[in-house]
């Protein structure tokens, strides 16, 4: 069968198989290959070029040293730290649930359930991940943040609270695949070896595999954290677009990446100031996630090198 | 004594087994609740005259006909540009460059973008398509944006499917005279088709749940009016239930339940073609 379609393929496209054709097909394949290079510069490119026109404008430790970010007001500030703080709590928020959660998961599916159990509730579980993030946005507002407030005494309407919780179940499949890899590395002799040496199964995970898993672990927790810092929709519907410089849950806070979509629902011309912090606070988006992707990177190489 | 320490141990091992097994089943449980409450928020605006009106201040009257004809118009032609890329990508990856100092470079590439925020995309598009190319705020700016975020799934999807194709057949089609280009078309590709396509159908599922890029590209909140062409402003089925969740009425909030169960649906249907085409092809090769 494929003997017959390749002769006739052959003899059909005979005139255009020779090694100028190969060559220039090889040639296209590369381009396809290189727009992922391209891409990576583009962003890294403009990014730099409106970060600099920013910072010729505003100080560094204008932007460094204030604690109001206002560049909406008539009265501006630049100071980054309230646009920071409101990522860093959204984000511990959803990764002190997602952590547990995910760890437990990833112990539950890799050591201790069935085969069949966990070809059932694996997939079931990367479905999180699926949800688009508008539909958690619904959900921490409508939902997640009502509830709250029954339990919550001076709960706003907007809040880091619920929005980070949202967030942090939406992560829960990054933390248990990743984890699940690096229980999956420990090697069976070492478990063997504790069995031998009398230890129940319990101790086993709790004092051999999880301790030589720690790396693979970190590496998830990091890379989970990085999802929740670049995590845009649902901080931007619950947790209200006010940046404060506070680490208390209950009030509206605004995160860098609600910023971007605050400002992009307005029409900002280009060339402005204010269309320069979109740049500015992406800037600090991506140095941010990039090196906490690469060190996730790093640790997670170590544990591969172990196995 | 053995027995004793045994006894000893079993209950904490219940406990923590029981803790693990309910760090799995709670999410699940919240994830039902999430979808439940979501399909009960927008059981009153469910209609056919949902799917097939405007836009409208009066939120009873308002629909999401320009929202579904932006995103499908979107996810196609994101589809359209992302598939040939992404499959070249990965048919140079894995079928030429192999080892290449290049190659190198790509796969550093890849996967450094898997982990770029999305809203960072729209930071990339409205700097690049919609300004500097000058597509404007536009349904092909809107697709060029999509079609690089979704790039790295449907390059890894690929890759994926390619691997699966066994060496001894590119060797035969050599043995039979056949170029590198020839095995590739003739036998590679067919081969694979089935994987690349689920990569495919993964890539566009995720495009069309996409909210962020879109806003920064600057998608439009408020349409009266369907998309005439590819330079066309636009909106989205997650541009326009973030523009009803965004506002104070409940009215409107119900409609925002009703977009999420159209969007939801889309996808499930998408993904349902992908399984039923794949199995198709699958039972042919």
């Amino acid at each position: 069968m494929r003997l017959t379609t390749t002769e006739s393929g052959a003899i059909r496209f005979g005139r255009r198989a020779g090694p100028r054709w190969e060559a220039a097909i090889e040639g296209a394949l590369l381009l396809c290959g290189l727009v992922s290079v391209a891409t990576t510069a583009g962003i890294i490119l403009l990014l730099a070029v409106e970060t600099l026109a920013f910072f010729r404008e505003v100080s560094l430790p204008a932007f460094f040293g204030d604690t109001q970010w206002t560049p909406l007001f008539a009265e501006k500030h630049f100071g980054i730290w309230p646009l920071l703080s409101g990522t860093v709590l959204t984000s511990a928020i959803a990764l002190l649930v997602a952590f547990p959660f995910g760890l437990g998961a990833a112990v539950y599916l890799s050591e201790l359930a069935s085969q069949r159990v966990r070809a059932l509730l694996k997939p079931a579980l990367e479905v999180l991940a699926g949800v688009p993030t508008i539909v958690y946005g619904y959900f921490a507002l409508v939902f997640v943040t009502p509830v709250l407030q029954r339990v919550v005494p001076g709960l706003a309407g907007f809040n880091s609270l619920g929005p980070g919780i949202v967030m942090g179940i939406m992560i829960i499949p990054f933390v248990s695949s990743l984890s699940e890899d690096a229980l999956f590395a420990v090697p069976p002799s070492l478990r063997e070896g504790a069995y031998a040496l009398g230890a129940a199964p319990l101790s086993t995970i709790l004092r051999v595999v999880l301790p030589s898993a720690s790396s693979g672990i970190a590496a998830a927790a990091l890379l989970a954290v990085s999802r929740a810092v670049g995590e845009t929709m649902i901080v931007s519907i619950a947790a209200g677009q006010q940046p404060r410089l506070t680490f208390d849950p209950r009030v509206p806070v605004e995160t860098m990446t609600a910023y971007i979509v605050q400002i992009s629902m307005g029409d900002v011309p280009t060339g402005t100031l204010e269309y320069r912090t979109l740049y500015v606070v992406g800037t600090a988006l991506f140095v941010l996630t990039y090196v906490m992707n690469l060190a996730s990177r790093r640790l997670r190489s170590r544990f591969q090198e172990l196995t | 004594m053995a027995g004793a320490a045994q006894r000893r141990s079993r209950l904490p091992e219940k406990v923590f087994r029981a803790l693990c097994l309910v760090a799995v089943i709670l999410p699940l449980l919240v994830l039902t609740v999430l979808l439940v409450d979501v399909v009960i928020d927008a059981s009153g605006r469910l209609s056919w005259s949902f799917l097939t009106s405007y836009p409208s201040r009066h939120a009873a009257r308002a629909g999401i006909l320009p929202g579904l004809v932006g995103s499908l118009m979107l996810i196609g032609l994101t589809a359209l540009l992302a598939l040939p890329l992404g499959v070249g990508a990965a048919l140079y990856l894995e079928e030429y460059g192999r080892q290449g100092r290049l190659s190198g470079l790509i796969e550093i590439n890849i996967s450094n973008l898997a982990g770029v925020p999305s809203v960072l995309y729209g930071l990339l598009g409205l700097g690049f398509f919609v300004r500097t190319l000058m597509l404007g705020r536009s349904v092909l700016a809107g697709a060029c944006t999509l079609a690089l975020l979704v790039l790295p799934i449907v390059i890894m999807a690929s890759r994926e499917a390619l691997r699966t194709v066994p060496a001894g057949l590119r060797e035969a089609c050599y043995a039979l005279g056949s170029t590198r280009w020839q095995a590739i078309s003739r036998v590679v590709l067919p081969m694979a088709f089935p994987g690349i396509l689920t990569g495919a159908i993964l890539a566009v599922s995720r495009a069309l749940g996409e909210t962020a890029p879109l806003v920064v590209v600057g998608a439009l909140t408020y349409v009266a009016f369907l998309p005439s062409g590819l330079d066309s402003p636009f909106t989205a089925l997650p541009i326009q239930i973030f523009s009803w969740v965004s506002r104070p009425q409940k009215a409107f909030v119900e409609n925002a339940a009703a977009g999420i169960v159209v969007l939801i649906v889309t996808m499930l249907l998408i993904n349902a073609a992908a399984v039923l085409l794949r199995s198709r092809l699958q039972r042919r090769t």
